[in-house]
C-alpha cells in the first residue's frame, strides 16, 4: 500500500529526514517509535503532504503511484488520514458541519454526488456511538473549547466517518486517560481491516498495549535504525532509547 | 462647475421645491453654510488622511434626482431579507416606493421623513431630535442642508418591536450619475426594543454617492440593535454616517457587513449621555479588487459606569485598502468605564493594505480600557489540516474565513441576517462550502 524510498525531506533548509525506507501492506499495523526531534511527525506530516516540508530526495508511493506532487486534499481524496497531535480550532463551524464538507469534499473529487442528509445522519449517528461522543458534541465549534482527549477522539471520529486506506495516528495517545485511550483503541481496531492499514507513532509504548503493532520502527536522526516485532516497544519501554543512541553513533 | 459648487447652488432651488417648516428650513439653511465654508473633506485633515474622496468627487452627479422610477418586487426581492416578516421603508432613487413599503403608524411609527418633517402631529419629535445628534462636519451638514427623505421611526415606550424593520435605498441609474443624501432619524423611548436593518442598493453601472445621516436616540432602558449591510456594486460609494445617544441604561449594538462598493466610509460616532450604558460596534469587512473600506469609529464616554465593545474584522484581498481608526473618549467624569476595541485583519493578498489606528484619550483614572489589533495571514497548519481531511485549498480558505468573523456573526441576533451574511460571504469567496453555516 504504502511504500517510501530513500526518502528526505527539510523544512526551511534544516534536513530533517535522511533517508527513510519503509514498506506498509494492507492490513497490516505499523508502529514508528522514537525519542523526541528524530523526525516522527515530520515523517506523518510528509506523507499527508504539508507544503511547508520539502522532499529533497526519494519518493513515496500509495499503491504504487508515486504521490509527490500531489496536493495534501488530494493525497486525502487517494484515502490517506492523518490524526493530529494538535487538532486545529476552528470556531463557527460544528463538528457535524465540518465532517460533512470533508465527506463531501472527498466525494466530489470522486465524481460522486453529495451524500443525502438521510444517509449522513445515520452513518454520524453510527460511528459517534463507536467513539461514545454524545450528540451535544456534534454540535460544538471544531475543537474550540476541547479537552486533549475531546480532540483525539475527535479526530478518531473522522477517520472513521471518511474511511481512510491508510491512516497515520501522530501521537494520538498525548493527553489521553486511560478510559478516553481505551475507547479511541478500541474504534480504530474496529476500523482495522485487510484492506486498510495503520500507522500509530508514538513516544510510548502504553497505546501499542491496546493497538498491538505488527511491527515496531525506531526513528533517529531523521532514519530508521531498528526495527522488529511488538517486543521491540517492550524493550524500548524498559530500557529507553539511550542504548538505541549508543548503537548507532557507535 | 465643481461638486461642491454645484450642491450649493442648487440649494435655493431645493428649498423651494420641498415644503417645509420654518424649524428645519432654519436648520437646513444653517448646515448649507456650514458645508459651503468647510467643503469636502480632504487627505490633510487627520480623520481622512487614508481615505480620498478625490475619484468619487470627479463625477458630474445629477444632485436630486427627477424622475420617478418604479420596480418590481420580483426583480429586487434578492436585496431583502425576505424570510421573515418585517416592516420595509423602500426608497427608489431618493423618492419613497410606497409599492415596495410596509410602513405602519400602529402603535409605532414606521414611516417617511418627508412627512415626519411637514406634518404637525410629529413636529414636537422633530424639534426634540432632528440633527440633535449628527455632528457639524462638513458631510453630516451637507446631508443636512438638503435633507428631506428617509426613515422615520419613533417607538413609544414599553413597546416590543415585533418585526424588524427594513430601510432599503435602491438606485436605479436613471441619471448618468446621482448622488443621494438619504436621511434617517430612529427615537426610541423608554423600555422600548426595535431592531433594524439599512440597505444601500445600487441597481446599475452608473456611479452612485449615497451621503446618508442616520441619527438614533436611544432613552432610558431601551434596546436598538442595528445592522448594516453593505454589499453594493463596484461603482457605488457610501459616506454613511451615524450617530447614536444614549440615554441611561440603554444598550445599542450596530453591526456593519461591508463586502462591496468601490468606496465606503463608515463614520459611526456614539454618544453615552448617562450611566450604565452599553454601547456594541461590530464589523465584518470583506473586499477585494480595488476596493476601499474605512471604518472610522467614535465612542464618547461621558457618565460613569458605562462600556463599550468594538470588535472589527476585516479580510483584504487583491489590491483592496481598508481603514480602521477606532477613537475613544473617556471623560474625566466617566469613573469605572470598561471600554474595549479589537480590531483584527488578514492580509491575503501582497497589494493588499490596511491602515488600522487606535486613538484613546482617557481623563479618568478609573477605567478598564483594552485595545489591540493585529494584521496577519491565513494560518498555514489550519489549512494543512482541513486539506489532511479532503478539503480542497479554495474551500479551506472559505472556511477559516468564516471562522476568524464567526465572533462578530455570533452576537447577531436574527438568525435570518447572520444566514444572509454567511451566503454573501461564501458568494464572495467563490465557494459553496456545502452546508448552511
Amino acid at each position: 500500500m504504502l511504500k517510501i524510498e530513500n526518502l528526505h525531506a527539510s523544512v526551511e533548509d534544516k534536513a530533517i529526514l535522511r533517508g527513510i525506507n519503509l514498506e506498509v501492506k494492507a492490513g497490516e499495523v505499523h508502529a514508528i517509535m522514537g525519542p523526541n526531534g528524530s523526525g516522527k511527525s515530520t515523517l506523518a506530516s510528509v506523507i499527508a503532504g504539508k507544503e511547508e516540508y520539502e522532499v529533497t530526495e526519494g519518493s513515496i508511493f500509495l499503491n504504487d503511484e508515486d504521490i509527490d506532487e500531489l496536493a495534501a486534499e488530494e493525497r486525502a481524496h487517494k484515502g490517506i488520514f492523518l490524526s493530529f497531535q494538535y487538532p486545529i480550532e476552528i470556531p463557527g463551524v460544528s463538528v457535524t458541519n465540518f465532517i460533512k464538507t470533508a465527506i463531501n469534499a472527498n466525494r466530489k473529487a470522486k465524481g460522486l454526488d453529495d451524500m443525502p442528509a438521510k444517509d449522513m445522519l445515520k452513518l454520524i449517528r453510527e460511528k459517534s456511538e463507536l467513539l461514545e461522543i454524545d450528540r451535544k458534541f456534534l454540535s460544538r465549534s471544531l475543537n474550540e473549547g476541547f479537552s486533549g482527549g475531546e480532540k483525539k477522539r475527535n479526530e478518531i471520529f473522522q477517520m472513521a466517518m471518511l474511511e481512510p486506506k491508510l491512516a497515520i495516528l501522530d501521537e494520538t495517545d498525548s493527553g489521553l486517560d486511560i478510559d478516553a485511550l481505551r475507547i479511541v483503541a478500541n474504534g480504530v481496531n474496529k476500523l482495522k481491516s485487510k484492506d486498510n492499514a495503520v500507522i500509530v507513532i508514538t513516544h510510548y509504548q502504553r497505546l501499542l498495549d491496546y493497538i498491538v503493532p505488527d511491527f515496531v520502527h525506531v526513528l533517529y536522526n531523521g532514519r530508521i535504525v531498528k526495527s522488529g516485532g511488538k517486543e521491540l516497544a517492550h524493550e524500548l519501554e524498559e530500557k529507553g532509547y539511550d542504548w538505541i543512541k549508543e548503537e548507532v553513533n557507535a | 462647475m465643481d461638486l461642491k459648487e454645484k450642491l450649493t447652488a442648487s440649494f435655493l432651488a431645493f428649498e423651494n421645491q420641498v415644503d417645509t417648516d420654518t424649524y428645519v428650513h432654519d436648520v437646513r439653511n444653517e448646515a448649507i453654510k456650514i458645508f459651503e465654508e468647510k467643503g469636502f473633506p480632504s487627505k490633510k485633515e487627520e480623520a481622512w488622511k487614508y481615505t480620498s474622496l478625490n475619484s468619487v468627487l470627479k463625477q458630474d452627479y445629477s444632485v436630486f434626482p427627477k424622475k420617478e422610477n418604479a420596480i418590481e418586487y420580483s426583480e429586487v426581492k434578492k436585496y431583502f431579507i425576505h424570510d421573515i416578516d418585517t416592516y420595509n421603508v423602500v426608497f427608489i432613487d431618493g423618492k419613497y416606493s410606497s409599492h415596495l413599503s410596509q410602513t405602519t403608524h400602529d402603535g409605532i411609527d414606521v414611516c417617511l421623513m418627508s412627512s415626519a418633517l411637514t406634518k404637525p402631529k410629529y413636529r414636537l419629535v422633530i424639534e426634540n431630535y432632528f440633527n440633535k445628534a449628527a455632528t457639524k462636519d462638513s458631510l453630516p451638514s451637507l446631508n443636512t442642508a438638503f435633507s428631506n427623505e428617509g426613515a422615520y421611526i419613533h417607538i413609544p415606550k414599553n413597546k416590543l418591536v415585533q418585526k424588524p424593520i427594513q430601510i432599503i435605498y435602491f438606485s436605479t441609474g436613471s441619471e448618468a450619475a446621482t448622488m443621494l443624501q438619504p436621511r434617517n432619524l430612529v427615537v426610541v423611548d423608554e423600555n422600548s426594543h426595535v431592531q433594524i436593518i439599512e440597505r444601500h442598493q445600487s441597481l446599475t453601472d452608473n456611479p452612485v454617492l449615497t451621503n446618508s445621516v442616520t441619527e438614533i436616540f436611544t432613552n432610558k432602558r431601551a434596546i436598538v440593535d442595528y445592522y448594516k449591510i453593505q454589499n453594493d456594486n463596484q461603482n457605488a460609494t457610501l459616506i454613511d454616517n451615524t450617530f447614536i445617544k444614549q440615554k441611561q441604561e440603554s444598550v445599542a449594538s450596530v453591526h456593519t457587513f461591508s463586502f462591496g462598493g468601490k468606496l465606503v466610509r463608515n463614520n459611526l460616532n456614539f454618544y453615552q449621555l448617562g450611566e450604565r450604558i452599553e454601547s456594541i460596534l461590530k464589523g465584518v469587512t470583506i473586499i477585494g479588487d480595488k476596493q476601499h473600506v474605512d471604518h472610522n469609529t467614535l465612542v464618547h464616554h461621558i457618565e460613569p459606569n458605562c462600556e463599550s465593545h468594538q470588535d472589527y474584522k476585516g479580510i483584504f484581498g487583491e489590491s483592496s485598502t481598508g481603514v480602521f481608526n477606532g477613537k475613544i473618549i473617556v471623560e474625566k467624569l466617566a469613573q469605572k468605564t470598561n471600554a474595549f476595541q479589537a480590531n483584527n485583519n488578514i492580509l491575503i493578498s501582497d497589494k493588499a493594505t490596511i491602515n488600522t489606528k487606535p486613538q484613546l484619550e482617557i481623563f479618568a483614572d478609573d477605567v478598564k480600557c483594552s485595545h489591540g489589533c493585529t494584521i496577519g495571514q491565513l494560518d498555514e497548519s489550519a489549512m494543512f489540516y482541513m486539506q489532511s481531511r479532503g478539503i480542497p485549498e479554495k474551500e479551506a480558505k472559505a472556511l477559516l474565513m468564516y471562522a476568524f468573523s464567526n465572533n462578530v456573526l455570533n452576537s447577531v441576533k436574527i438568525p435570518e441576517i447572520k444566514q444572509r451574511i454567511t451566503k454573501i460571504i461564501a458568494n464572495k469567496l467563490g465557494v459553496n462550502i456545502g452546508f448552511d453555516l
